[in-house]
């Protein structure tokens, strides 16, 4: 069974978790040797995931452990849970 | 401080806090601290209400220590009290037409039609330099529905697997499947091609092949 690109999208993100089982992922790389178009997306999404994932894109607000652990004294010094 | 490694020195560290070694709590929660953050930033979208509240939530930990069954990592309990916290005041906000508003998605959600592209040039890290592309990343994932934005963060930026997850989310582990599955594919739809002018130029010499 050949599969076409509309099914390969769908489980873009699956392949790239390896969730697929073998016989689909094996479709799939089949089907990624010919299609141009599902590989661009799989490249794609592989690099919007690495790029949104990085340390540097969400940092806790400046200050933030500090003000935290200020509190934290402050509560500690009440009672033992 | 050195974070809470593994399992049993986490157990070890609670039973300390509980017989009267109280400053360890510093050390136990340090790790917590950016999961606990950004799911109350995902939840209630707004930087002070959401520091607000991961103070809030940190304190009830500790004040709810001795209620830890270590039936779960100590993370997902704690992330599990967060996420209540931030609930909690959402239900106090008129915010809950927004809820509503994401649970309607779910449904609808079903197309994973990409942005179409017929080649990709690799958009390598170093380009997080610049800061319109951090600005970027940010945007299109707040953005997404709240059900997404949630395990997105937890998933891929905090890297919590799927089981645990799911525990803090409250939700299915085949949901923190689908819903992440999803996400990205509605990332990519949305970033990909604005990703594109932060590509290195092809340079002359090396620009064989296409
Ligand atoms: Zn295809």
């Amino acid at each position: 069974m050949r599969i076409d690109c509309k099914h390969v999208w769908e489980y873009i993100s699956a392949y790239i978790e390896g969730e697929v089982d073998a016989d689909l992922r094996a479709q799939i790389d089949k089907h990624l040797e010919t299609c141009e178009i599902c590989s661009a997306v799989l490249d794609s999404t592989r690099n919007v995931v690495v790029l949104y994932a990085d340390g540097r894109i969400f940092e806790l607000p400046r200050g933030f452990s500090q003000r935290l652990h200020e509190r934290l004294d402050i509560e500690l010094a009440k009672a033992v849970p | 401080m050195k974070n809470v490694p593994n399992f049993e020195s986490e157990a070890e560290c609670i039973r300390r806090i509980l017989a009267g070694e109280k400053q360890l709590f510093h050390t136990l929660i340090r790790p917590c601290e950016r999961p606990v953050y950004f799911l109350l930033m995902s939840i209630l979208r707004n930087e002070a209400e959401a520091e607000d509240a991961a103070q809030e939530a940190i304190v009830k930990i500790y004040r709810n220590l001795h209620l830890f069954r270590g039936e779960s990592q100590f993370r997902t309990w704690a992330l599990s009290i967060a996420r209540n916290e931030g609930l909690g005041r959402l239900r106090k906000t008129e915010a809950r037409r927004e809820e509503s508003l994401d649970a309607l998605t779910e449904d609808q959600a079903g197309d994973f039609t990409p942005a179409i592209l017929t080649s990709w040039r690799e958009v390598p890290v170093q380009a997080l330099e610049r800061k319109e592309l951090g600005a970027l990343l940010r945007q299109a994932i707040e953005g997404l529905p709240e059900i997404y934005r949630n395990v997105v963060l937890l998933r891929d930026i905090e890297e919590m697997n799927v089981r645990e997850t799911a525990a803090a989310l409250g939700i299915a582990e085949g949901a923190v499947k689908v819903r992440l599955h999803r996400a990205r594919a509605l990332l990519q739809r949305s970033l990909a091609p604005r990703l594109k002018e932060f590509a290195p130029k092809r340079g002359k010499l090396f620009g064989w092949g296409r």
